[in-house]
């Protein structure tokens, strides 16, 4: 933005005429970078005032927001590096790491550091935070029945949902590398369900799931009318536990193959070509060149896609609220047991302990990440 | 997080040479086994939407006493078809001040976080201060705090506002206050992954543009803005539709910090009251969640090229 002025400005401070006069213009450009974040504020919080006003315009208050929040941001940066540039020249370059990384560094401490330590502290206390008891919550969390159910069915969420999503991503991701036309078409319908909400996933799905009881009309779900076409009577799949928990894995694999495949086609399309075709030569059969070079090769990129869709199916949360019943239908998960006890049933320390038991759950994974990337560091 | 842990720029070059070796006339090509297995998934995986879409356009009591494959044997019969549903959605279902409370709380939310982070990931890469190694370890680390983790706590500091002003006033839900909040909440939750996948692209970019550009007197904040941002355009936009579609479908934090109420809902908050108070009212549901579904759609086919190749291909090479 201002950069060029910056520099311009640089030459001035480091070729002063007479000492006085340049801490004077010093001082005054200290003062007017300190007035203008300051009449900025002043603005903003009047926006926000008149915003406040029941009356005023929705469509007009969405687009203030909107130039607020963007416009905010991007002066943020542009203020502060026009303090760093009054600085003297010393300890500019000294100073401006900070201004670079401090705004993050702030967020990052508030929003996640801060509510970390505090989560843990929560969790040691009793329903309203009052008063300290140790660990009962977390015995709470290892005995109830529910919870124990939530936690086996976790379980589940992070072992099928990453193994067939990946099985089936890596196939369509072989196979449609061999496609002569409509490669792009194919792998964008399959990607397509990733840019859906969860919650329309949920509603999308429930609709294939829909049950009517024999003499109730006929069933609009589609699963339900090919099962009565088979000749069999209609089921209230949602209901029968523990299928049920794999006919929610089926929307997350929906979901997430697609993101699966994309990954995995770019890196089959980087195994040079030579290697494969030598396989062929020497007589290797499609399934063994499939087999012994396609997945080795790509084993690293398969490893990575399957921890991300781990540490996803633990966090799983939406798809499982918005169909609703977790309870009657067996169906619970963690973290939706987690918005269950703190926000519904008003709990804070089962519902902290719950969430505390989730981020334990993921620390392995974490330790995985921290290793691979330092990996990265030293090939770099 | 919604978005994956893939360091851009490793595959370099990957698309050209992808394309050179899709074109060899060697390039193995599948027969009709291929073909079939292909086009049986592709059926499998658009069969949903596609319902979803269907039943949208029927009329309330035909979706309620035949299954919206039937439609298919008449599509042509006007009386199959109808747009009521979508006004009954916008309107009585309140889909059309969710929509508009969507865009509110989405793009700043992606904006945010992606300035900031390009800031830090720059420092974190090409800076010189005490702390850049452990503080770098420690965002990443901070990746997979799950979001749970802050909720309870980042409630109660909204809600006892006396730290962080009269701007975020929960439970009395606010909308300014709301949307600002929810916009930090999200900046933060973004922020690790941002970093972490700006960096591994911004750290790799050449050494050698960075130093001529300091030898020819520029500094960082100009290096950052003239010579950075436009050459890590793939990977911002990446990090960017990755963002915005995970702000726009996200149900958690905005139930949490934007509550229910028929003035603050975003739409996946609309879809799942929906689903609470209606039962099984399907015209309304399919057309409701269609609606959510259609800007992240267009965003998906329109910018997806752009997206995939920041993903897997995006480099500095001209």
């Amino acid at each position: 933005m201002s950069a060029s002025g910056g520099s311009s400005e640089a030459a001035t401070l480091t070729a002063p005429p007479s000492k006085p006069r340049a801490l004077g213009v010093f001082i005054l450009r200290l003062l007017v970078a300190l007035a203008i974040p300051v009449a900025a504020f002043a603005v903003l919080w009047r926006t926000f005032d008149y915003m406040r006003d029941e009356n005023a315009n929705r469509l007009f208050v969405v687009g203030v927001a909107i130039v607020v929040g963007v416009g905010g941001v991007f002066f943020l940066y542009w203020a502060m590096n026009r303090i760093v540039e009054l600085l003297p020249e010393r300890y500019r370059e000294g100073v401006r790491p900070y201004v670079f990384v401090g705004p993050a560094l702030v967020i990052l401490g508030v929003f996640l550091v801060y509510p970390v330590i505090n989560t843990l502290l929560i969790s040691l206390k009793d329903s309203t935070g009052a008063s300290f008891v140790g660990l009962d919550n977390f015995k709470f969390v290892f005995t109830d029945e529910s919870m124990l159910r939530a936690i086996r069915n976790t379980l589940g969420w992070t072992l099928v949902v990453p193994a067939v999503a990946v099985s089936i991503g890596l196939v369509f991701a072989t196979l449609v590398d061999r496609l002569r036309r409509g490669e792009a078409v194919a792998k964008s319908l399959i990607f397509m369900p990733m840019a859906i909400s969860f919650a329309g996933a949920a509603i999308t799905w429930r609709l294939i799931y829909d049950f009517r009881p024999e003499g109730f009309g006929s069933n609009i779900g589609l699963l339900n009318a090919v099962w009565q076409g088979l000749g069999n009577q209609p089921v209230a799949w949602l209901q029968e536990a523990p299928w049920n928990n794999l006919l929610l894995m089926v929307i997350m694999v929906w979901m997430q193959t697609g993101f699966a495949m994309v990954v995995l086609s770019a890196a089959i399309k980087a195994i040079p070509e030579e290697i494969t075709e030598a396989a062929r030569i020497d007589g290797a059969s499609e399934f063994q060149v499939f087999r012994r070079i396609i997945v080795p090769s790509i084993a690293p990129t398969i490893a990575v896609v399957a921890t991300y869709m781990v540490i996803n199916a633990l966090k799983v949360f939406d798809i499982v609220f918005v169909i609703g019943g977790a309870e009657t239908n067996k169906t619970e998960v963690i973290a939706e047991r987690m918005i269950r006890w703190f926000f519904i049933l008003n709990n804070s320390g089962r519902g902290a302990a719950i969430a505390v038991f989730l981020f334990v759950a993921i620390i392995p994974i974490m330790v995985w990440n921290m290793k691979r990337f330092r990996e990265q560091e030293m090939i770099r | 997080m919604s978005a994956p842990a893939i360091p851009a720029p490793e595959i370099t070059q990957a698309r050209d040479q992808a394309q050179a070796r899709d074109e060899a006339p060697g390039h193995r090509r599948g027969g009709w086994f291929v073909r079939i297995t292909i086009v049986i998934i592709v059926l499998l995986w658009l069969i949903p939407t596609l319902g979803v879409l269907f039943t949208s356009f029927r009329p309330e009591n035909l979706v309620n006493t035949s299954g919206w494959w039937t439609a298919l044997a008449h599509p042509f019969r006007a009386a199959e078809w109808t747009l009521e549903n979508y006004r009954l959605a916008l309107d009585r279902g309140g889909l059309g001040n969710a929509f508009l409370n969507s865009l509110a709380v989405t793009i700043p939310s992606t904006v945010i976080p992606i300035t900031i982070a390009a800031f830090a990931a720059y420092a974190f890469s090409w800076m010189e201060f005490r702390g850049r190694y452990v503080l770098f370890i420690v965002v990443v680390g901070l990746m997979v705090v799950p979001i749970q983790m802050t909720l309870i706590p980042l409630l109660r500091l909204f809600a006892n506002g006396a730290t962080i002003g009269r701007l975020i006033v929960f439970p009395d839900l606010d909308l300014n206050g709301t949307f600002m909040g929810i916009w930090l909440a999200h900046a933060g939750f973004g922020l690790p992954l941002a970093i972490y996948l700006l960096r591994s692209y911004i750290g790799s970019l050449p050494s050698s543009i960075i130093e001529s550009a300091k030898i020819d007197g520029a500094d960082h904040f100009t290096i950052f803005w003239r010579l950075v941002v436009p050459l890590s355009v793939p990977a911002l936009a990446a990090f960017a539709i990755f963002q915005f579609l995970w702000v726009w479908n996200d149900l958690l934090v905005a139930y949490v910090f934007l509550g229910g109420t028929r003035q603050t809902m975003v739409l996946p908050i609309a879809l799942a009251g929906l689903v609470g108070e209606r039962g099984e009212t399907w015209h309304l549901l399919t057309a409701a969640a269609f609606i959510s579904m259609i800007l992240p759609l267009i965003v998906f086919f329109s910018l997806q090229k752009y997206f995939v190749r920041g993903l897997t291909a995006g480099s500095v090479k001209g």
